[in-house]
């Protein structure tokens, strides 16, 4: 089925459908009566209007619009994302744990004393349907800050949208190299270490527990994230000794990948790299034990998607090596994880994912970025994140490259747990290690990125 | 160029990822061919027939029960449907039939996923299926190749119903006159409900079949969807050998292309699509009568 049509269209105003549209905590209505109406501050006056400022910053709210796919095959990460930017907008309003251990955000009253309010729009894993309700966004509820994407494809078009309109996009989840390299704008900053950093940070880990002479085979899903992951993982194994026996490419969202992998299966491989995600990450790891691939190659899964171990089972993940950019038990390393674990569990009965960390952590860099611009004018906000400015967050302490705008935080390299070893129904992981940005980022002039001047 | 062994094991997959589709397929032409409605919602009736085969294989364990309550679901929603909606649109355009269709898939999606959310669902595949058959070049999954047999079972049971029993007969005979049989004193508005829930069921029983092979996602349906219009464009639209033919040839292409550049598989079927279309514009074994 190509499309649908009713979800084409975030329903925007009045006639929200329930569970597309999410609308946040008390938002815009009820701060409106409660708190006293300030005079146009005097911020206001000092920047000239840009893009949706300040007209979206002149009630007692701002808005936020976030895009996720709630269908397609990456929906589960859609779901764990939005419930990620609910617990941050409740936080940010009413004040946490976490935001009282961030001087900026301590108050918890909202940013610059605005309640946020937030929608989230169903992005279907494809970019124009996340395009035509961000536009909506912008246009109908003068967004003050766009977030959200999963799929590398989708971020890219938000991100170009966001520079066209002078709204600073965030974007959480999103791995290919692009999205802060060859397609990096002014506007747009990404969170998710990028494919580069994940495959640097995996490599010397799997050539020390996998050994040095291995032959890789590879699935990849044809798009941005596919091909570049696949570049920087072939990049990165070589230089440590393995060769790549053969690639197998496959359009997002195929169902049957037995063709691919009885290829797979003949190449002579004896490590398996599959760079498929969400649905198909399961349908493709499935059909691989099916085939016999798994457990005769090592697995390898650079991009760990949020609940494939769950999806899975244990016994077809224990063993396998490879990266996300976060899990749960890093609250042992970074105490305000810790709190955001808990909050988080408390109202969603399950650990919080990637998905929804990464979420959060958008809404909280932006908001601390905001404080300490003192404004929400775009420009000034866009300078105070690529001011190099560390922030404590769920990841520890995160900044933006300037040069970039892609996050510098630690990379986690993990094995999969095996049944036995597990102490819980979600205890899927191991973190090996956890490997400071600045080791593996990509050289600034390798990364292809031309940041536009503000203005343009 | 890829070696022998290498062909061989393509092609032989191909035969099976062909089969499934002509088993896919096939009720989405049953309806197409003896009622003119295109049905938009068969790929979400392939989709609940997984999810039944989910509820059911972790209540009872049994893939046999799985099997026969999925077709029943199907069977029973396909019978309520046409009684309560597709009837009313048989005297409609085409467009309206898609439409309400595609209307339809989308609250059946929408409703599996609002009952068991976006992650996909563990369907193991049934004990004697497991494990791998040595075919001389190369490995296969047992479970593979056991539903190759057990969609060539079913099409030929669907076979039969059509081609050799009464109810098939005053289907086939109400495609080419439906106001001749109904002077002749024989209810074809009947046999057309007969057949709607028929088509449904061969939906939902491939949708059972497939459930442990796939990722059992409420989206699941969608790209079966598209290829199995493929396979009725090719093997004819509304034809019942064509969609087996139609099935086999996708199936091929797709699983042969791979040889070459994977990239391609996709693309390969419609371009053999437009082929079939310009040199037969009825697709194989299509005939001229119903358009």
């Amino acid at each position: 089925m190509p499309q649908h049509p009713s979800s084409h269209s975030p329903v925007v105003g009045k006639s929200l459908s329930r569970r597309r549209i999410l609308k946040a905590g008390l938002g815009a209505s009820v701060a409106g009566f409660v708190l006293p109406r300030i005079a146009s501050p005097a911020w206001a006056k000092d920047y000239p209007a840009l893009g949706t400022f300040p007209a979206g910053t002149n009630g007692s709210s701002v808005f936020v619009g976030c895009l996720v796919p709630l269908t397609g095959p990456y929906s589960a990460s859609g779901k764990d994302m939005q419930l990620g930017f609910q617990l941050a907008v409740e936080h940010l309003n009413d004040g946490s744990r976490v935001t009282e251990q961030i001087p900026t955000l301590k108050k918890g009253k909202g940013v610059l004393g605005k309640k946020i309010e937030f929608q989230v729009a169903d992005a279907e894993t494809k970019p124009d349907p996340a395009v035509q309700a961000a536009t909506r966004y912008v246009r109908d509820n003068k967004a003050i800050m766009l977030t959200g994407a999963v799929s590398s494809a989708v971020a890219v078009a938000l991100e170009e949208l966001g520079q066209r309109e002078h709204t600073i996009v965030m974007i959480g989840n999103s791995s290919s190299n692009d999205t802060t390299g060859k397609d990096c704008q002014r506007y747009g900053f990404r969170s998710q270490d990028s494919a580069y950093m994940a495959s640097k940070a995996l490599a010397p880990v799997l050539a020390k527990e996998l050994g040095k002479n291995r032959k890789t085979a590879y699935l990849t899903p044809d798009y941005t994230f596919g091909h570049t992951i696949y570049a920087s993982m072939k990049k990165f194994t070589e230089e440590q000794g393995w060769t790549t026996a053969i690639q197998q490419v496959a359009p997002l969202g195929t169902t049957d990948f037995s063709s691919y992998l009885l290829n797979i299966a003949n190449s002579g491989a004896d490590v398996f790299v599959n760079l498929a995600f969400g649905a198909d990450a399961v349908a493709s790891t499935k059909q691989a034990q099916q085939f016999g691939v798994l457990p005769m190659m090592k697995y390898v899964v650079p991009d760990i998607s949020q609940f494939q171990a769950k999806e899975l089972g244990a016994e077809i993940m224990g063993g396998a090596y490879g990266s996300q950019p976060w899990w749960w038990t890093e609250q042992d390393a970074y105490p305000l994880a810790k709190f955001f674990v808990e909050d988080f569990e408390k109202t969603n009965h399950y650990k919080p994912r990637w998905g929804a960390s990464e979420a959060y952590l958008q809404m909280l860099v932006w908001a601390d970025a905001v404080e300490r611009a003192g404004t929400f004018y775009p420009i000034a906000v866009i300078k105070a994140l690529e001011s190099g400015q560390k922030v404590n967050s769920i990841y520890g302490e995160v900044y933006y490259r300037a040069g970039d705008h892609q996050m510098v935080r630690p990379v986690p390299v993990m094995v999969g747990k095996k049944p036995n070893e597990m102490k819980g129904p979600e205890d899927f992981y191991r973190v090996v290690d956890l490997v400071p940005g600045e080791q593996v980022l990509p050289p600034l002039n390798e990364t292809g990125c031309h940041l536009q001047a503000y203005e343009t | 160029m890829p070696t022998l062994p290498q062909f061989l094991s393509q092609a032989f997959n191909g035969v099976a990822l062909g089969s499934l589709l002509a088993l896919i397929s096939c009720g989405l032409t049953i309806i197409l061919g003896t009622l003119g409605v295109l049905n938009f919602a068969h790929g979400a009736m392939f989709m609940v027939g997984a999810y039944v085969a989910f509820v059911v294989l972790a209540a009872f364990h049994s893939f046999a029960a799985a099997l026969v309550l999925g077709a029943l679901t199907l069977l029973v929603f396909g019978f309520a449907l046409e009684r309560g909606l597709i009837r009313l649109y048989y005297d409609r355009p085409h467009e309206d039939q898609i439409l309400v269709t595609f209307g339809l898939a989308i609250m059946m999606i929408e409703a599996v996923h609002y009952a068991f959310g976006g992650e996909s669902q563990r369907v193991p595949v049934p004990p004697w299926g497991r494990g791998i058959v040595h075919l001389h070049f190369f490995v296969y999954p047992l479970y593979r190749v056991e539903a190759i047999g057990l969609a060539a079972v079913i099409l030929l049971a669907f076979y039969l119903l059509l081609y050799r029993t009464r109810i098939g007969l005053v289907v086939r005979a109400g495609i080419e006159d439906p106001l001749m049989v109904q002077l002749l004193g024989t209810n074809v508005r009947r046999a057309f409900m007969v057949v709607f829930s028929i088509g449904c069921m061969a939906a939902g029983i491939a949708g059972v079949i497939y459930a442990p092979l796939a990722a059992v996602i409420p989206n699941m349906g969608e790209q079966f969807l598209v290829q199995c219009f493929v396979v009725v464009v090719i093997g004819g639209l509304g034809s019942f050998p064509g969609a087996i033919v139609g099935g086999l040839v996708v199936g091929q292409i797709l699983s042969l292309t791979t040889l070459f550049n994977p990239a391609y598989a996709q693309a390969a079927i419609y371009a053999v699509m437009t082929l079939v279309l310009i040199i037969r514009p009825r697709g194989l074994f299509g005939t001229m009568g119903r358009a």
